[in-house]
């Protein structure tokens, strides 16, 4: 077992990144303002320094460019990581992504082994622009992956078979956690595997499925929820969805909360709800319950951007209801 | 980085010396290949009449000397991603007749298997990555493999093409300004065919398009794209700037669709005149001419495209429909092949 230390989920992120480099000199990132400056929140900080331009490679504005470049480059053979500044800006390269990106596969056997990274969701008021929750965009786009690590170890693990994976990865990491979350990381390079996701608590009266930011949140309103037994399921991946784990959790629990950030519709917790209602309809206790974000854009001020954001008290308030349904 | 459109009859003769060499052979091949794509996709018409192709038809008619002429100066190593008026590069590089027919017909024998349709194909094991239909999107993807070469200091090129309708996204100004800064090893070829669908020059753009290279920092040529060998010659003049680290080209191939956008349009925008026009100077009739003249027999090579296009035509229709089970496989890669080397006919490839 290697040494561990304690790092930010940000420096996690850093880490897995730049051995990932060290090892394999296909790997190089590319992105808006990631060189010289270190990117907008310092993930490739001291990158160009140690891999040169090259390799970190400053674009200009087009995102589409670094999305578009990204596919032929990994095509050839490389391993790029891209970078949106912010994950909203995926809307400007999405069209490289799910045309060509996520169909080169299959309809060409044609590996595109590339990730995105996106910085995203809310609570720090990004306005609009600036904090939202696009997982399940891609999630209506076959062929891309999805990962959303809520721990530094897993933050580090996951870029790492993001980058290995041959197909493209959308790796959403949550602005949030950044500098909030820190853990003991193992040095060296390790790979958190996709499709699995990992029990943040064990419970036996409900289940909370979630992932990202909301992992946190949902410990922090089920610690003490009237000796209530919760458990905490953080998907880790989205796609895959580590669909056996949640229903092994299901069956053992019976009740269901899901838990998201994004906006509430035709998302995660749609697809999670269809699958337990399709899969374990036998075994539940009583409806599945969704928290997350209304069906509206994320507004600055911040005591609308509470209003919108699930907060620990909407999490303990839905689990309350649903453990005395 | 002149925009050279009109070149100083002064450099005429230092660039006759340095003109890239086609031999006799290479130049039977030219013919052979523009015949080729013009006999398959009139064989794929008559199948599509024939309700044997499900969905649409596009070809490339009239504009056979673009593709083959500029896909013949690429190496073997060199990669590229073919658009849908441009049959020719993907039988230089080596497809058979036969793969395209079954791609029309959604027919396993197909590069796609029946995944995809019409021309949206390419073959990874000639190195050519297939187009989608939003455009110019390809032209990013080829600036990418262009950066693989550039990363790796491999003297390679990535070639692609697009119509002048392209050239009004926003996409395009992505692909030429990265180019641009980062001076790719990448040929662009704009093919200028009068209409993007419907829409005529006039209302595509204020200034012809091969203007705008000198704003990204590199070469703007432009050719008779009805002339295969002014075709060829702007590319492996561009290929070899490329190569030695020159960076980008833009050449502007002038031609013109003479059918319509599909098989379903019956082109009314089209003025008579100006088909008539363009028919005069049929790139395939005015080859044929050039090399008869010059005593090469152009039957024989009209015999044998004839008889393979029939041979392949027979083997397409005995290949199967797919098995509708594998409808729901290959969304996810396993693991990461190499794309492999294309055919690369031009004689100075000959080894």
């Amino acid at each position: 077992m290697n040494a561990t230390s304690e790092i930010t989920y940000l420096q996690a992120i850093s880490d897995g990144l730049r051995e990932e480099m060290r090892a394999d000199e296909s790997v190089f990132c590319m992105g808006e303002d990631i060189g010289a400056f270190g990117g907008a929140f310092k993930v490739t900080d001291g990158f160009i320094e140690e891999f040169g331009a090259d390799r970190v490679w400053d674009t200009p504005l087009a995102e589409n460019a670094i999305v578009g470049t990204a596919v032929g480059a990994a095509v050839e053979g490389l391993r790029p990581v891209c970078e949106m500044q912010f994950a909203d800006f995926i809307a400007c390269g999405f069209d490289e992504l799910v045309n060509v990106a996520a169909k080169l596969h299959y309809r060409q056997g044609l590996a595109v082994p590339m990730v995105v990274r996106l910085p995203s969701g809310g609570g720090f008021s990004g306005g609009p622009f600036h904090s939202q929750n696009p997982e399940a965009w891609f999630l209506q786009s076959p062929g891309l992956k999805v990962v959303a690590p809520s721990t530094a170890e897993d933050a580090k693990g996951l870029i790492a078979s993001a980058i290995r994976d041959p197909n493209p990865v959308i790796y959403l990491e949550h602005k949030n956690l950044y500098r909030h979350v820190k853990g003991e990381v193992a040095e060296g390079r390790y790979e958190t595997p996709l499709g699995e996701a990992r029990l943040a608590r064990e419970g036996s009266d409900l289940t909370v499925v979630t992932y990202g930011a909301m992992v946190h949140t949902a410990l922090e309103a089920t610690e003490d929820l009237e000796g209530a037994s919760v458990e905490v399921l953080d998907l880790r991946t989205l796609q895959p969805l580590d669909t056996e784990a949640i229903l092994r959790s299901v069956r053992k629990t019976s009740k269901v909360v899901v838990l998201y950030e994004a906006t509430r519709s035709c998302g995660v917790g749609a697809e999670v709800a269809s699958i337990v209602a399709e899969e374990a309809f036998e075994d539940l206790d009583g409806p599945v319950v969704r928290v997350c974000a209304p069906d509206v854009p994320i507004p600055f001020s911040p005591p609308l951007e509470r209003a919108v954001l699930p907060q620990v008290d909407d999490v303990k308030e839905a689990c309350r209801e649903l453990l005395a349904y | 980085m002149a925009t050279t459109t009109a070149r100083p009859a002064a450099l005429d003769s230092q660039r006759e010396a340095q003109k890239a060499k086609l031999t006799v052979d290479d130049r039977r091949a030219l013919l052979r290949y523009m015949l080729m794509m013009r006999g398959a996709e009139e064989r794929a018409i008559t199948l599509y009449r024939q309700v044997k192709v499900p969905g649409s038809f596009y070809d490339g008619r009239g504009q056979e000397a673009v593709s083959v002429g500029s896909a013949f100066a690429l190496a073997p190593r060199d990669r590229c991603c073919v658009l849908h008026r441009d049959l020719g590069a993907h039988f230089v590089r080596g497809l058979r007749v036969g793969q395209y027919l079954c791609n029309y017909m959604g027919r396993t024998g197909s590069p796609t298997g029946g995944k995809d349709g019409n021309m949206h194909f390419g073959d990874p094991r000639l190195g050519c990555v297939g187009m989608v239909s939003m455009l110019p999107d390809m032209s990013l993807v080829a600036c990418g493999l262009a950066l693989a070469f550039q990363m790796r200091r491999e003297p390679r090129v990535a070639m692609t093409w697009f119509g002048e309708g392209s050239t009004a996204n926003g996409v395009w100004h992505e692909a030429m300004n990265i180019a641009g800064i980062r001076k790719l090893p990448v040929v662009f070829i704009l093919e200028n065919n009068q209409f993007a669908y419907s829409t005529p020059n006039e209302h595509e753009f204020a200034v012809d398009p091969v203007e705008r290279a000198q704003g990204y920092g590199f070469s703007g040529v432009k050719v008779d794209g009805n002339d295969v060998e002014a075709v060829f010659e702007a590319a492996a003049e561009a290929c070899e700037r490329a190569r030695g680290g020159g960076g980008p080209t833009l050449i502007e191939a002038v031609t013109m669709r003479m059918h319509g956008h599909g098989a379903h349009d019956d082109m009314r925008y089209v003025p008579k005149e100006l088909l008539e026009e363009w028919a005069g100077r049929d790139p395939i009739d005015r080859y044929r001419t050039r090399l008869a003249g010059e005593g090469i027999d152009v039957g024989a090579i009209e015999r044998e495209v004839a008889e393979e296009i029939a041979r392949e035509t027979e083997w397409a229709l005995a290949q199967p429909m797919p098995e509708p089970a594998t409808a729901t496989e290959g969304v996810f890669a396993t693991e990461d092949p190499d794309l492999g080397d294309g055919a690369a006919p031009w004689s100075r490839w000959a080894s």
